[in-house]
This record gives structure tokens, sequence and C-alpha cells, in this order.
């Protein structure tokens, strides 16, 4: 058995094949079942196996690709459950999306964040306001709502606010530490949300706790975006940049000064990385994909209000981050794939069965008892048994591998007589 | 010629007076040396001079420019870098991330440069990795440059936070206690290490510590605080045959002083 497992990891072909067939039978069952929550996971589940393989990078992109763009959508696409599946699947998207930034700041600059969903709001809010009529309101010029070609534009700005709240919250809350900057981030979150709840007087900008109706739908070329299977695409589009993005910084100078302001401050300050702005900037670069994945929200519900944006949001984007592994980008991944599908689809299917179980007279269990009345108790049982367990979370943060050989080779082209011979340090010491 | 010099700097943390009215004048690329006893306010006049803490007086000069008042990442920009006698590595990082962090002044790559990968961008990161390989290979860490920087020995992050120093290419390097957990092999290594670094990154290097025969035999000049106070300075023989300082330290050091 464990020679049979060594020869798979060892070969391509093999791992080709296995990912082959089970993508075929996943999404064949898929296809042919009239709703089923099992196929669509498993078929979901097919993108971890392939995290493993070890395909290069490009292959494994392209592969994810067949399988986002054209094979679950297709496959899906057959029963009744398709507009459902494309629903959790699209906010499976944004919280990814959601999560991949928090991971930023609190994942790779180390700075506990308890308010993200703030900035999440913020996006929304700067959609709902201008794509309805409320912004008739108070807007001296221009008629509202937008017209819903305006979409693609208000995901830029989505981006911007979002990353200019993030800055202007980053001043005056970096001046604390630690455990008190997730309380005074905390209740940063529960400003914003109670400011938006409120600001329908003196002028009414928010429509308060009412919320803001009717959003208008994106549209492109004269077409409107009102299925989950048509937002399915832009959220996979925000997702995809969002990735590559995070890479990029993560692989940069920039995440390097954040991890290192993350490990030792004093030591990266003394090593010339400026403090508050490499904050500010984690904080920036976090908050935007937030924005931009707010906007989608608000047109994507067509509804804005503030009881989206809880407490209980931030922590369960805090959970998935944790879940995943702090730092890790496929992790973060993960993670927030889990949870989400745990909270939209695994809960509600079991509150399903056991409504069914009760109201056929088999068992009797009352209603407060109801797993998605749980959802908390099972995020903090989730918490405590990780961090019992695996503190590193599902995938762990891996850090780059540099390729000694190349690096020698550079070293050699770049100086003649090399500094390795002037050291006066032997070599071939033992750690 | 001085490169830094410090003139009455006094640094107080509540009643408690850490260092009283220290003025001194450091050679350019010179080896000088700071001891005292435990307690005497060494590490507190670094952290003054790079930013760690602001005096309550007095002033700190490099190259006749004030350094008072500024930041540690800007004090580091204007060419001071350090080590510390806590050894403070990103311990999550690799040990050539590590080193990467020190040339973080040096980058130009900006947000658009990063986020498509422009060609200057890949470049500039490239030949910083190379140089960061150069450093460990310099202090004899090359072998272990995917290790993460809290697997190594003692001795090796000590070496290694002297790699992160030089990456940040200062005109001075402050070493707070380089030798203190090493091995007699390793502090001689040191010691050659120390002389070799002068010469081929063209430093002035002030050191704490208290192996005094490392102290005795590399530097050019001593200066000696107790209780916050210095009370000698002058060459490695003066130092040693001071009463003064025999008396507030060498009593026992002063055997293998000699
Ligand atoms: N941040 C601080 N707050 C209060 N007191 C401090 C602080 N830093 C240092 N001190 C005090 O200042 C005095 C000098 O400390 P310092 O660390 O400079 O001594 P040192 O000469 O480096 O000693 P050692 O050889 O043990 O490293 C000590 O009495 C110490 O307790
Ligand atoms: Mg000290």
């Amino acid at each position: 058995m464990k020679a049979l497992w060594q020869n798979y990891r060892k070969n391509k072909l093999a791992q080709g094949i296995f990912l082959l067939l089970y993508i075929g039978i996943t999404s064949l069952s898929l296809y042919l079942a009239q709703k089923s929550v099992t196929a669509f996971l498993l078929l979901l589940a097919s993108l971890l196996l392939l995290y493993f393989t070890s395909f290069k990078n490009v292959t494994k992109w392209l592969i994810a690709g067949v399988v986002l763009v054209i094979l679950l959508p297709f496959t899906a696409s057959n029963g009744d459950g398709y507009q459902s599946y494309m629903e959790v699947a699209t906010l499976v998207g944004i919280y990814i999306s959601m999560a991949l930034g928090l991971n930023v700041v609190v994942g790779m600059a180390g700075l506990l964040d308890l308010g993200f969903i703030a900035f999440f709001a913020v996006g929304a809010y700067s959609y709902g306001i201008f794509a309805t009529a409320q912004a008739n309101h108070f807007m001296p010029f221009g008629h509202y709502p937008l017209s819903g070609e305006s979409f693609w534009i208000f995901i830029l700005i989505g981006c911007f606010v979002a990353a200019l709240f993030g800055i202007l919250l980053g001043i005056p809350v970096l001046r604390v530490k630690g455990d008190y900057l997730a309380i005074v981030t905390l209740g940063f979150g529960e400003i914003i949300r109670i400011i938006f709840n409120n600001l329908d007087r003196p002028v009414n900008i928010t429509n308060g706790a009412m919320g803001l109706p009717s959003v208008t739908p994106p549209s492109l070329f004269g077409i409107d975006f009102l299925y989950p299977s048509q937002f399915y695409y832009i959220v996979l589009i925000i997702l995809v940049f969002t990735i590559f993005t995070v890479r990029r910084f993560e692989h940069s100078k920039i995440g390097r000064s954040w991890k290192a302001v993350r490990e030792n401050e004093i030591a990266a300050q003394a090593m010339g990385v400026p403090l508050v702005k490499t904050k500010l900037m984690a904080f920036a670069i976090g908050a935007s994909f937030s924005g931009m994945m707010g906007v989608v929200f608000a047109a994507k519900q067509a509804f804005v209000d503030p009881t989206s944006f809880t407490l209980l949001e931030s922590i369960t984007i805090l959970v998935m981050v944790i879940l995943g592994g702090m730092g890790s980008v496929p992790g973060v991944i993960l993670g927030a794939a889990v949870m989400t599908i745990l909270n939209l689809q695994v809960l509600t299917e079991i509150t399903n069965w056991l409504n069914q179980l009760s109201t056929s007279g088999a068992i009797s269990i009352p209603d407060a008892l109801s797993p998605s009345k749980m959802q908390r108790m099972i995020f903090g049982l989730l918490l405590i048994l990780f961090a019992l367990y695996r503190p590193q979370g599902l995938l762990p943060a891996k850090n780059r591998k540099y390729d000694q050989k190349l690096l020698q080779k550079g070293s050699k082209e770049a100086n003649g007589d090399s500094l390795r011979e002037q050291s006066p340090i032997e070599n071939a010491q033992e750690v | 010629m001085s490169i830094l010099e410090v003139k009455n700097l006094t640094k107080k943390f509540g009643g408690l007076v850490a260092t009283q009215d220290i003025s001194m004048t450091v050679e350019k690329n010179s080896i000088t040396a700071i001891i005292g006893p435990n307690g005497a306010g060494k590490t507190t006049f670094f952290n003054m001079i790079t930013g760690v803490y602001q005096p309550t007086s007095g002033e700190i000069l490099l190259e006749s420019e004030k350094l008072n008042g500024l930041k540690p990442h800007i004090v580091c920009r204007k060419g001071i870098a350090r080590t510390f006698q806590n050894i403070r590595l990103f311990n999550e990082m690799t040990v050539l991330e590590n080193v990467m962090v020190g040339m973080h002044a040096h980058l130009k790559a900006g947000l658009f440069g990063i986020l498509f990968n422009l060609p200057t961008t890949r470049k500039e990161e490239l030949d910083s990795e190379i140089k960061a390989y150069q450093l460990l290979e310099y202090v004899g860490l090359e072998d272990f440059l995917n290790e993460k920087a809290c697997n190594l020995s003692y001795g090796a992050q000590r070496r290694l936070e002297i790699a992160r120093a030089l990456a940040a290419e200062p005109k001075v390097l402050l070493l707070d206690e380089p030798a203190a957990g090493m091995n007699p092999k390793e502090t001689t290594e040191l010691t050659r290490l120390i002389r070799n670094m002068r010469e081929e990154f063209n430093l002035t290097i002030i050191l704490i510590e208290h192996d005094m025969r490392l102290v005795m035999e590399i530097s050019e000049q001593i200066f000696v605080l107790d209780h916050g106070v210095k009370i000698a300075e002058g060459k490695p023989e003066y130092i040693r045959n001071n009463p003064k300082v025999i008396e507030a330290y060498l009593g026992t050091g002063a055997v293998h002083a000699g």
C-alpha cells in the first residue's frame, strides 16, 4: 500500500490518469443527477486533488481553468439545482477573495483585524447607493440610478475606496498593538455598520436599516446580469486577479517586509523597513479585494442593508484564514471554501433532512437545536479543535525555496573573486 | 577622520539614568569596542544611535549630520546597521529571505513593478537573491539558504544577523555582543570575520562585547561604561592597565585579558 502511494507521488502519468478519472466520474454524476450536492462538492474537490499533483504550475492553472470555467457550470446546468449550485460557487469565490485579503493583514503582516467586513460593506454601499435612486437624495447633480454599465467602473471604485478606508483606519489604529489592535478594529467594524445603519438622517445617504432595494444589475453589451450563473464568471475573474496579486506581493520586497514586521518589528525597522507604511500597505491591499467583492455582492443580491455586515461575518472570515493556515494562500483558499460550503450547503442540508424527519414524525427536534442555528457553536468548536491539534491550519504556510545551484552560478558570474574566498569562516558546519 | 560623533548623550527611564553625558568620537574605518559591566548602559547607547530610543539630551552626528529624532528605518538608510544582543531574526522566514529583508531600503521596485512583474523588478529581485546568497557565502551559511532562521544554531544565527546587517550596505556597523553564546572556535572565526569585514566592506565597526580576549585583540579604541557613565577611553593597553577600569569591571576578567 505504502509502496503504491510512493509510486503515485512520483508518477505524473498515474496522477494525471487518476485526476482525469476522478473529474470524469464526478462531472458525469453531477450531469446525470437531478440535484446532488455530493456530486457538486466532489467535483469541486477535484481542485484539491489537482493541487497535490506534481504538475507544473501552468498545467495546474489550465486544468483548474477548464474545470471552473467550462466543466462545473456545464455539468451543473443540467439539473434543477443549477442556480443554487452557482449561487454557492459564487459565494465561495467572494469569501475566498475576502479571506485572501484578510490573510494579507493577519497572516502575512501579523495584524489581528476583527472588523474586516467593514471594507466589504464599503464596497457594497458604494455601488448600492449610486446604482439605486438613493443617490438622488443628496447628490446635487446627475440622475440616479446609474446604468448597469457603470458596474464595471464601480469594481475599480470599490477597490480604491476600500483601500482608502484601509489607510484611514490604519492611521489611528496602528498606534496600538496585539490584543488592543484586535479590539480597536472590532470597534471600527461595528462603527461602520452602525453608521450605515443610521445615516438616513439628517441627510438620507444610506437609507438606514431599510436598506437599498432594487440595485441595478450589471450589464455588458446589452446583456443584464441577473442570475448567479452569470455572477459566477465575474467573481471568477476577480478571484483570479486576487490570487495573482496576492502571489505577486507575497514574493516581493513588500511581502517580505510584511513578514519581517510580523516576525520582529524592531529588527525590521532596524533593517530599513518603514513600519507605518508597511502596515498601511497591508491594510490597503487587503481591504481592496473586499471592496471589489462588496460591489459584486451588492449587484448580485440587488439589495444592500447593514445586516449583511455583522461582527459574525468578520469572525467567519477570520476563522477561514485560521482554519486554512495563516499566511498560506492555498490554505486560505481551502479554508474559505470549506467554511462557506459547510455554512451554506452542509448545515442547511442537514437541517432540511432533520426537518423532513420531524415532519414525518420519526423524531422531534426542537427548533432551537437545528444545525443552521448552531453555526456559531460549530465554528467555535472547529476553532478549538484546530488550535489544539493543528494550529498551523489545513495547508500550512510554506516558504519559497530558492535554487541553490542557480544562485551559486549567479554568484560566480557576478564577481570573479567571490566573497566566498574572502570569507574567514570555514564552511560545512552543522546547524 | 571621524565618522560618528556623540555629544553628551543622556537617557533617563523615569528616575533611572541609563546613560549620562556620554561623548565619543569614532574614527572612520576603525574598530571600536564598548565594554562595561551588566546594566552599564551599553545597549541603551546603541538603541539611541539607531533611533530605537530618543535620547533625553545630547547629540548624535553621522558624518556631521544630526541623527536625533530620526526613525530607526531612516537611520538605517543613513548608513547605520546593527545586530542585537538577544538575537532578533525573522524566525519563520528562510535564511536567504532574512538577508534579503536587509536590502529593503535599496530595492526600488514599486507597486506597479511588482503587480505586473516588470523586467526591471524581475532583474532587481534576481540580483538581490544573488547578492544575498553571496553574503551567506561570506558568513558560511550558504548551504542553509532555505532553512528557517530559527532552525540555525546559536552561532550561526549570530552570523546570519551580521549578514543581514551587511545587506543594508552600512557605513557603520554596530555589533551587540556578537560572541555571546559562541564556542572558542566560533569566536576565533568571528574575530577574523570582523577584521575581514572592515576591509571588504570598508566599514566602521563598533562592538559591545564581554569577551575580553576578543576585545583586546581586535579593537583600536575602547570605551568603558559603568553605571551609565563613561569612565575611561583609549587603546587596549591603556584600558587594560587603567585602575578605574580594573576596579569597575575587569576585576575577574583581567586574568583572561592578560
Ligand atoms: N526600556 C527600558 N525601560 C527602563 N529601563 C531600561 C530600559 N532599557 C534599559 N533599561 C535600564 O537601563 C540600564 C542599562 O541597560 P542596558 O541594557 O543598556 O545595559 P547593558 O550595558 O547593555 O547591559 P548588558 O551587558 O547586561 O547587556 C539597566 O539598568 C536597564 O534596566
Ligand atoms: Mg546590553
